[in-house]
């Protein structure tokens, strides 16, 4: 038997997740917001992979992958606005003040 | 429940929250590489190993990196005697490194064969995965290159608006 059922980890994912989303929703600063993403893609990758755990089938695997490539991209793209951001001269990183979408 | 599983569950969770409640940044990040560590313990208890190291050379190693570097060029926060005090301080390290410990210890148990848990039964390997994504999901594969190089690009055209100087 392996050491986690499927509901276990479907229970851990749900846990990680909401500690993401509570982190996307309560922090307002860029930097932790983005930090709180990667939380939840995590959470959504471990479901994949239990799944494929539970069933034995490699697609799980395949899209953990998949997740993995998006979560860069979500990342690098996400970081380059912060910098764009904190370089156009903004005092701080509060995703409150850029609801503008001034160039 | 294998209690090997509740910790590294409960390493990965505490990890979580401790990220998003931090102030400095930075210590955020530690948090955070702890982790994914902790998840890619989970992944390996799983059968996952394949997975589990993507998650720690990608995730921990990759994007981590890219994180540090953003917040070193931000330079936010305190001044910086305060900052390199503040770092010396004990309360900066003793929690990622307790957490950090505490997750490779239990790598290192479970990389032992003989008093480590029964493995799952026929754990899913990278051939496996291999096969699945080149095979049946290669159009996906397509579709994710596309996908980075809209990354690349659009990463690239905003820092190149920064260095132009407007």
């Amino acid at each position: 038997m392996p050491a986690f059922s499927f509901n276990d980890t479907l229970l851990l994912a749900t846990v990680l997740f909401s500690v993401g989303l509570a982190g996307v929703l309560v922090r307002r600063d860029l930097v932790f917001m983005l930090m709180s993403l990667d939380i939840m893609l995590n959470a959504a990758a471990l479901v994949f992979v239990g799944a494929g755990a539970r069933w034995h089938d490699a697609t799980g695997q395949v899209m953990f992958v998949l997740i993995l490539a998006l979560a860069a991209v979500e990342t690098a793209v996400g970081l380059a606005i912060i910098v764009c951001l904190h370089a156009r001269g903004r005092p701080t990183l509060d995703a409150d003040t850029g609801n503008l979408l001034r160039g | 429940m294998h209690a090997l599983a509740l910790l590294a569950a409960c390493v990965t969770v505490v990890g979580a929250i401790m990220v998003i409640t931090r102030r400095v940044a930075v210590h955020a990040v530690l948090y955070l590489v702890v982790t994914l560590l902790a998840l890619a313990t989970v992944l390996v208890m799983l059968g996952a190993s394949f997975a589990a190291m993507l998650e720690v050379i990608i995730y921990a190693g990759a994007i981590m990196v890219l994180f540090v570097f953003v917040i070193m060029m931000l330079n936010l926060g305190q001044p910086d005697s305060a900052r390199e005090k503040e770092w010396l301080h004990p309360r900066a390290w003793l929690g990622p490194g307790v957490l950090a410990t505490i997750a490779c210890a239990e790598l290192l148990y479970c990389l032992n064969p003989l008093s480590g848990p029964a493995p799952a039964p026929a754990p899913i390997t990278a051939h496996d995965v291999g096969l699945g994504l080149f095979g049946r999901y290669v159009l996906m594969v397509e579709l994710v290159s596309y996908l980075l190089l809209a990354g690349l690009i659009s990463a690239f055209h905003i820092g190149r608006n920064r260095v132009g100087g407007r």
